[in-house]
């Protein structure tokens, strides 16, 4: 320990023998300390610095959006090799979404989870999709007896499919929850999730009492030919890492006028989505005529994911 | 002028306190150094967990807290129970009581600081930490509970450090504290103790997805089991100061602990009995949870031999409590206390956090126990921990001895560990 009388820190003015070495200590701790975190710092070198003071999504000027929105396609197309765009779609007035799912022809074949885990940019090793298909014993509707890892052809004899996803609330939980306001609900009734705003703090997953949100738990994954082009910035654009997620409806298509991605892929017609304000949309129809009904109701979140049976 | 004066004298005990918290035995050392090390492995596994993501974790959207919630939500019930030896202290106006307040205070900002790290560690993004500042970030408040306890936790942490920091400062003065400027602060402190550990409970029994949690004697039970864990903690402290030191210590201030610590484990041993009686004579919502943590469920076990080793360690840790032994100072009060901490840091963690996500809301089991990475930062939180204890009793043993005091002229060279 004789070089370590060299150093003395002027805070400590009595330099004697044992400062010396205390001061010797303290210089070699923090070098240990800075090694032990460099990985922090091979991290933090990759973040982009305007990302990490950007404003939250509700506070941005349209102007200070838009340069978000173009550095964001700037690195959606460098990432695909594609002409991809990452667009901001904002609720359409007049419009309020419900969806509704037919369980007498549903078959459990997971297309629409496929459609999702496809459309939404979803990691890829992880499987990751906003849907869950859960088998489900027929004679009542009991998760406990239910099973979502099934792996038989389908439709099996005693079962029927019940997929699950994000209920769209309307009196969500997993907002409430949220410390930050790093999600919240649209005035089409669609929460969403500000992934550059989020802090990764998990309090949502933990309110959401239908297992509709799916954290980063590292960065997706996805071959750049199997990226999606057409992005929003609230939905299907690639999350960063240590952000939480959940299915939007797909916005990106929906407030565009088109169907949901699990919709179209869905080959039984199981699947009735729609404008509730619109008097003659079919979702109107189904909810004014067949004896529908939610999950959880007891808990009184208000989905806007209807079930119903055809008998 | 005086004001000047004054902040020469405060820097200069800022400064001799350095020199005490980093002075001392062999034995000082060598402690300080395997805290330092065990500390350095947890901040380098916290640092690739960053980098890397929380894939490093063994935490799944099934199970999405795990280990460093459980660890949060401990500290918590620490940080309120360090603070029940002031209850005695000053609505009794016991004597005895008032040098060791200080402990339990002492204790309670380290506990803090341990539970505030397991929530940062357990962040995604880090790095957007200021988001929760108010002001600049969105605070969602008052509809997010965990704003409440943001709240509450730093009220607590700011309370301790400024009686904490008025009492041993105007010892190292010479002067007497003037009750004016701590009292009110003390008693605000046994009230907000009670608070945060409430808050934190509401934390988890505010949401109605998690049957398992949402039961309204959560809150209860966090504070029985606090008012063990707590001064458990401050007996073992007591116990190392007492040996460690030459302070001079009577035996009153811990045989009230203990009398405190009897009651409190009667009642939470009691709640126990009573939740398990309803969840498995009424059954309902709350059962699948219970019986996967109790017994197992769909042939999966992975917590069962946590919770029997957590109440087995309670029951045992309690009877010893109750012999006539745990009043007087020795191996069993010491045994006592370990058993209660280890039993109550598993049953607030992993027998409660855990459990909530097991099955998960659409009653999947999908089972979780902590990785490497969770373990080696857990352990990295404690040790800075009772790095800092260990530090903020040497300049508060120091000053009680006057040891450390402006009236000394010299400061000694060294001082016992
Ligand atoms: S289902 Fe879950 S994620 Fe979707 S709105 Fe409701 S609480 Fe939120
Ligand atoms: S994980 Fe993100 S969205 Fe969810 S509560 Fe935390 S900050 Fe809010």
């Amino acid at each position: 320990m004789s070089e370590s009388r060299k150093f003395s820190l002027p805070i400590l003015g009595e330099v004697d023998r044992r400062t010396a070495v205390k001061a010797g200590a303290a210089t070699l701790g923090l070098a240990a300390w800075a090694a032990a975190i460099r990985p922090w710092f091979e991290w933090t070198a990759e973040l982009n610095p305007d990302e990490v003071l950007q404003k939250h999504y509700r506070e941005l000027t349209p102007e200070q959006l838009q340069v978000i929105l173009n550095k964001l396609t700037d690195e959606a197309r460098k990432q695909s090799g594609k002409p991809a765009v990452v667009k901001d779609h904002k609720p359409i007035p007049g419009v309020s979404f419900a969806y509704a799912l037919n369980l007498s022809i549903c078959i459990g074949c997971r297309k629409c989870a496929e459609a999702c885990h496809v459309e939404n940019n979803h990691d890829r090793p992880s499987h990751q999709s906003y849907i869950r298909v859960f088998e489900m014993q027929k004679g009542g509707i009991d998760f406990e007896k239910g099973n979502a890892n099934y792996d038989h052809p389908v439709p099996a004899k005693d079962k029927y499919y019940m997929p699950v996803q994000c209920q769209q609330c309307e009196n969500p939980p997993c907002v409430k929850a949220c410390p930050i306001e790093a999600t919240w609900q649209e005035s089409d009734g669609i929460v969403v999730v500000d992934y550059n705003w989020c802090i990764g703090c998990r309090y949502c997953e933990a309110a959401c009492p239908y297992h509709a949100r799916r954290f980063n738990w590292e960065k997706p994954q996805i071959p750049a030919n199997e990226i999606n082009p057409n992005q929003s910035y609230l939905s299907n654009r690639v999350r960063p890492q240590g952000v939480m997620e959940k299915c939007t409806f797909c916005l990106h298509r929906t407030r565009e006028g088109k169907l949901p991605a699990c919709l179209e892929a869905c080959p039984t017609g199981a699947r009735v989505f729609g404008n509730v304000l619109d008097p003659d949309s079919e979702i109107r129809w189904v909810l004014e005529n067949k004896r529908v009904f939610v999950l959880k109701e007891e808990l009184g979140t208000k989905p806007r994911f209807y079930y119903f049976f055809d008998k | 002028m005086m004001i000047r004066q004054e902040t020469v004298s405060y820097l200069r005990f800022l400064r001799r306190s350095l020199h005490v918290a980093t002075d001392g035995g062999w034995l000082f050392y060598a402690w300080m150094l395997v805290l330092t090390a065990v500390a350095l492995v947890g901040a380098n596994a916290w640092a690739v967990q960053v980098r890397d993501g929380m894939i490093r974790t063994n935490m799944t959207d099934h199970v999405s807290w795990g280990l460093y919630i459980a660890n949060f939500t401990f500290c918590v019930g620490l940080a309120a129970g360090g603070v029940m030896m002031v209850i005695p202290a000053y609505l009794y106006h016991d004597h005895d009581m008032h040098e060791v307040v200080i402990v339990g205070e002492v204790l309670a900002i380290a506990a803090i600081i341990m539970s505030t790290l397991s929530v940062v560690v357990d962040l995604g993004r880090p790095d957007r930490f200021w988001h929760l500042i108010p002001g600049i970030g969105k605070f969602n408040w008052p509809m997010s509970m965990l704003t409440w306890d943001i709240i509450v936790l730093n009220g607590y942490l700011l309370i301790n450090l400024h009686v904490v920091g008025y009492l041993l400062y105007t010892r190292f003065r010479g002067a007497e504290p003037n009750p004016k400027w701590y009292v009110p602060f003390v008693l605000l402190s046994i009230v907000w103790a009670i608070s945060i550990h409430t808050v934190t409970a509401f934390l988890y029994c505010g949401l109605g997805g998690r049957p398992f949690w949402n039961t309204a004697l959560l809150a209860p039970r966090f504070l029985a089991s606090a008012f063990v864990s707590g001064p458990a903690f401050i007996l073992l402290v007591l116990r190392v100061v007492r040996v460690g030191t030459e302070l001079p210590m009577s035996p009153g201030p811990a045989r009230l602990l203990v009398q405190i610590i009897r009651v409190a484990a009667v009642v939470n041993l009691l709640m126990l009995v009573s939740e398990l009686f309803t969840l498995f004579y009424a059954g309902g919502a709350h059962l699948a949870s219970a019986r996967y943590l109790f017994f197992g469920d769909h042939g999966k076990y992975g917590l069962v031999t946590w919770i029997w080793t957590a109440i087995g360690l309670n029951v045992v840790g309690t009877i010893l409590f109750f012999t006539p032994a745990a009043l007087e100072r020795g191996w069993t009060r010491v045994a006592a206390c370990a058993m209660v901490i280890v039993g109550i840091w598993i049953e607030k963690g992993m027998g409660l956090i855990i459990p909530g996500f097991i099955p998960s809301t659409l009653h999947e089991v999908v089972e979780y126990a902590p990785s490497l990475t969770e373990w080696k930062v857990t352990a990295g939180i404690w040790a800075l921990g009772l790095l800092l204890l260990t530090a903020m009793l040497k300049v508060t043993v120091a000053v009680f001895t006057n040891k450390l005091s402006a009236l000394a002229e010299i400061p000694p060279v060294s001082s016992s560990s």
